[in-house]
Parts: structure tokens; sequence; C-alpha cells
């Protein structure tokens, strides 16, 4: 469904914008109909780019990005545009910045009516709106007509969810949708995604977190510096991390059943076989992958 | 007993009346300990770390007390404090960023920060730079600025420079929550180290991140909606929680190696309430599946074990 082939993206950056920053290098990955990808990457990998660069935000330098065999930046005019929107949505970290506090939140439903629906009459569209906000779990009479600051930020979050779903959305892009929320509502949007999943949307889930990533997608793509460094099935990737990056990362993330000094012991007792990883020359762009078992890539080492 | 903190009231003034937002809060910190704290956001985790070293203009102290090293700190009286900040209270904030001077050298704003305190810099260099070393920084970050430097090595910065003078207790809100996960950890280690070299007697550790907490903290309190809701170590808060806030806490994080195909977790339903206009009795009525009649008095902070108290009329159930 969702394709991208050797993508680049080049910053320009530093005072006068003469220095270059490649924020993402050579990325091949892709996305099925009712599946979770997760992009898991520290600061300045280059996942919320991606992130930016299929929702159109920004445009790809290199490589190509297919949706349903379309080429994304070749979208011009603003029906095209508007046409694309109607299957690929996002949503985002920070809800309140979402939402306009001095409207009610949900105008964003109104916004979507007027834009996409005009001619569905009330009656119709409130039909849709109840059975969207039902769909994300909350109770209509309670969020229904507030202000977002009488909203907690989960609902808020959901209700950007349920504006996505009255679209025609095929593909929901969620860059770090869940660090602002509580430990205590977290869990309730992961397990929508679950269920839109379900439903047969494709979700590229952008995330800093490897236990968040690990708890809801099918597929897992590890980046670094703006490159894969591993990526496979989920389950493949967190059970027998290949790559020295993806050991590392798995080696810091706090866990309740063991703690660092036990994880270290037991890396040190068991070390972990070596891979042969990719390798390219000086001055070249690309970063190939290869692959170690049954649809589990390893990528280039970057120091 | 480095901190004894004795039901401590802090309420903050807003037009529509006080909002109280620690309301009786009870516990004792021993020395060397580090204590995680833990809790949703507005719970009080935050006040109640600002409240041992600064009320800011909106937080009034309404009642209890607090004693550090047997002393009484005057924390009502923001001028009576000063010789208490730094010295013996000190605070690593959550974004180091806007805790460093951005027009200053970091060495220049760290001999400022000891001269303001009636420090003479040159006693305390060798000790600085040994420090810095330490934590696995180059003395010439000194000569820096603070654009100069990552989230990491910033955050790594102001943990030697608020430890520097050896304070009794140490804040450290959130002191992690911005960093990549590799970065945490060290910086994680580096706190636990100082704790065990004594460059601080003991540390609150505020977070929402449990897993973080158990990685590092000899006990753990969990707060909410203003109040204590079950203090134990860490082992125990892990492995036996009493309180069902707390044990529904732990059951809603997600692990490496937790799927949505092996289990599905469940989030707390309900929101915690308002603290305008706290309710009556347990403040975790609403959303707690045990709630019944008793629940609509208060419960009282009670041992249950050694060392492990809970605030829950259901305990022994």
């Amino acid at each position: 469904m969702l394709e991208l082939s050797h993508v680049h993206k080049v910053y320009r950056v530093g005072a006068f914008g003469g220095g270059r920053l490649r924020a993402v290098r050579d990325v091949d990955l892709t996305v099925e109909p009712g599946q979770v990808v997760s992009l898991i990457g520290e600061s300045g990998s280059g996942k919320s780019t991606i992130g930016k660069m299929v929702l159109g935000l920004t445009r790809a330098d290199e490589g190509r990005i297919l949706f349903e065999g379309r080429d994304v930046s070749r979208i011009r005019g603003f029906a095209a545009r508007k046409e694309y929107y109607r299957h690929v949505q996002g949503v985002f970290q920070d809800p309140f910045s979402s939402f306009n506090p001095i409207f009610k939140a949900d105008r964003v439903f109104e916004m979507i009516r007027s834009s996409y629906f005009p001619k569905v009459s009330d009656a119709d569209w409130r039909e849709r709106v109840l059975d969207a906000v039902g769909t994300v779990r909350l109770d209509p009479g309670n969020v229904l007509d507030k202000y977002p600051h009488q909203l907690s930020g989960g609902q808020l979050q959901r209700l950007l969810i349920a504006r996505a779903l009255l679209l025609d959305i095929r593909l929901l892009v969620a860059d770090e949708i869940i660090s602002m929320l509580d430990a205590s509502t977290r869990i309730d949007v992961l397990n929508l995604l679950v269920d839109l999943k379900e439903r047969g949307l494709g979700v590229l889930f952008v995330t800093h977190d490897l236990s968040l990533g690990n708890y809801v997608s099918d597929r897992t793509v590890i980046l670094r510096k703006g490159a894969v460094a591993e990526m496979g099935p989920t389950r493949r990737v967190f059970e027998n991390p290949l790559h020295p990056y993806s050991r590392h990362l798995l080696s810091c993330v706090p866990r309740m059943d063991r703690t660092w000094a036990e994880v270290d012991a037991e890396r040190a007792a068991h070390p972990p076989p070596e891979i042969d990883l990719p390798t390219v020359a000086e001055g070249d762009f690309s970063a190939p992958l290869v692959e170690v078992e049954e649809g589990h890539f390893v990528g280039i080492d970057q120091g | 007993m480095t901190l004894r903190v004795n039901d401590l009231k802090v309420h903050y003034r807003t037009l529509r009346g006080d909002v109280h937002a620690l309301d009786g809060v009870d516990f004792e910190l021993a020395d060397g300990e580090i204590m995680g704290l833990a809790g949703e956001s507005g719970c009080g985790k935050t006040t109640l770390g600002k409240s041992l070293i600064r009320l800011d203009g909106r937080m009034r102290h309404v009642g209890g007390t607090v004693e550090l090293d047997g002393e009484e700190l005057p924390i009502a009286d923001d001028r009576a404090m000063v010789p208490f900040r730094y010295h013996r209270v000190s605070l690593i904030p959550q974004y180091a960023m806007s805790a460093l001077n951005p027009t200053r050298k970091i060495g220049r704003m760290i001999d400022e920060l000891l001269r303001s305190r009636g420090v003479r810099p040159r006693k305390v260099a060798d000790e600085l730079r040994r420090r810095l070393e330490l934590v696995g920084l180059e003395p010439d970050v000194l000569g820096r600025y603070p654009i100069e430097l990552s989230g990491g090595m910033k955050q790594r910065v102001v943990m030697v420079m608020s430890t520097l003078l050896d304070p009794s207790l140490l804040i450290a809100d959130e002191a992690t929550s911005a960093l990549d996960v590799s970065t945490q950890r060290s910086v994680v280690e580096s706190l636990v180290g100082f704790r065990d070299r004594g460059y601080v007697k003991s540390m609150i550790f505020v977070t929402h991140d449990i897993s973080l907490v158990h990685q590092m903290a000899d006990t753990v309190m969990v707060m909410y909606a203003g109040r204590i809701a079950e203090k134990a170590s860490t082992r125990t808060i892990i492995e036996a929680p009493r309180h069902p806030y707390t044990r529904m806490l732990i059951g809603a994080l997600p692990e490496v190696g937790t799927t949505t195909s092996d289990t599905r977790l469940e989030g707390i339903p309900g929101t915690p309430p308002g603290l305008l206009d706290p309710p009556v009795g347990c403040r975790f009525r609403a959303r707690c599946p045990l709630a019944s009649e008793e629940c609509l008095r208060t419960p009282p902070l009670t041992e249950v074990a050694p060392g492990h108290r809970v605030a829950c009329w259901k305990t022994g159930a």
C-alpha cells in the first residue's frame, strides 16, 4: 500500500544554510493494509522526517514514495492533494496544539464535513460522528460540545483519530502520538491502533520508545542517523536483534523484570554472534540492507 | 533520617479558589535513599519537589513541616530558604537547556553561581574537574557555550553543577525524560554513582516512568490526587503492590517482550479528580474496581509491613 524506495532527504543547516545534513538516507520500507509498522529511532534518526514526507508536508530529495501505486511527490494541485488526504491522515505528538483553544473541540469534525462532505444531511452526519467517536471508545456525552482544555490529552488524541476515521482513511501516520500521555491512558490509545489495524488500516507508528513499538507493531524498523539499521518482523527484531546498534538500544531500555546490570551480565555470559554487516565506500550515500533470515534485514554500521 | 515531611499541605491560589495540590503528605527519606516519586500528571509530584526547594508565587504553604537533617526548613519563607538552597537542597530540572545561560561559557556560569552562593570558585575547581571526568566529560567543556553541547552532555553538566556542594537532598524532576534511551541510561547510572560516592546524601527522583524507577531507586512513592497512595521498597512496589492504583498503573505498562498477540493490557478508566474541590473519602474511589461504602471515609496511610505504607481500606483483602 505504502512503499518507500531509496528515499533521501537532505536539509541545509548552519547559519547561512551552507552545511548539509542527510536526515534520511536511502530508506526502503513498505506498509501493507492491516499492518502496524513502527519506525523506532533516537532524536535525529530521521523518523519524523519520514512521516512528514509520507504526509506530503516535505518533499523527498531522491527516491520515490508510492501510495497505492501513485507517486506522492507528483501529486499536484489542490483537488488532487485533497483527494490524497481523504485516504492518508496524520496524528501528532501534542494534542493540545492540534486544537484551536478558542473553539470547541468537535469543530474538527465540522471542518471535515465542510471540506469533504458538504452534501451530507445533519442527521446523517451526526450519526457518522457518533459512530467514529464510539470506535475510538469515547463516550460522546463526555467529549462532544466541550472546549479542548476541558478534555484530557488522551481524549483529545482519540478525537483526532476519530476525525481521521470520518474520512475514507487507509493509512494513518501516528507520530509520537502517546509520548505526552499518562501511563494510565497510553495503553487505551495503543489498543485503539490495534483495533484500527484489525479493520484493515495501515499504520505507520513513529516512536522513540522501544517497548511501545514492540507492543503494537507487526514490523519494526530501527533507524540510525537517517538509515535503516535493522528491519523485520517485530518479534524477530526484539528476540534476536542482529545489528550492534539495536542490541545496544535494547540493553538500555529500562525493564521491570531485570536490572541493567543483569542485562549486561547476561550479554557478557552469552555474547551474541557477530553478523557481517553491509559496508559502503566513503562518499557513497546508499545504505544497502542484507537479509539475514526471512524478512529480517540488517543495515550498515555507522559507528 | 535526612528528610522528614509531616502532613505537608500546599495549595495553588487561583481565581476560582484553592487547588489542593498537596493535601497532607507524610513521609521520611533515609540517609542514602533514592526515592522514586511516581504518578500521573496532576497528582502533585512536581508540586512536592518544588515545595522542598522553592514555592513559586501562586503556591501557598497551608500546613505541615519539613525537616532536613533534624533542622526545620522554613519553606514558606522565601528569604529564609536562601541559605539552604544549593548548599543543602538542590535541584536538577527537566530541561537542562533552560537551566543553562546561553550567553555564558559553562565555566564562567558555574563560577558566577558559586560566587552568588558565597563560595570561592577556586576552592572547588579541582573537585569540579574530577566530577566532570567522572560523568565522562572533558574539562574543556568549561570553555564552551551550552549550544555546543548535546542534550545528554548538558544534562550531565547540570548534574555536576547542582551537586557540587554535596547537598543533603537532591530533587531530580523528570531529569532524564527528555533524553534518548541510551543517554538516559548513562545519566541515571551517574546519578546513582553520585549517591554511592556520597556527593548527595539522598535523592527524590520524580518521574512518570516506573520501569526507570525500578532500575535506580531504593524506594518508590506513588502519589494520587495530592495524597500518597503507597510507599515501599522498589521490589515490593513492583512485585507485590497493595494499592489498587499502583497495581493498575503497573498493569498498564507495556514492556519489551509484551505484544498485543499475547495479552492485551488495559488502562485505568476515567481521569483523576479535580483538586479545586477534591472528593470526600478515598480519592481513587471513582476509578477503583474494589470501591465500596467504606471508601467514603478517607483511608489512613497505614504500615502494612515494615517500610510498606498504603492508604487503602482494601489492603487486607
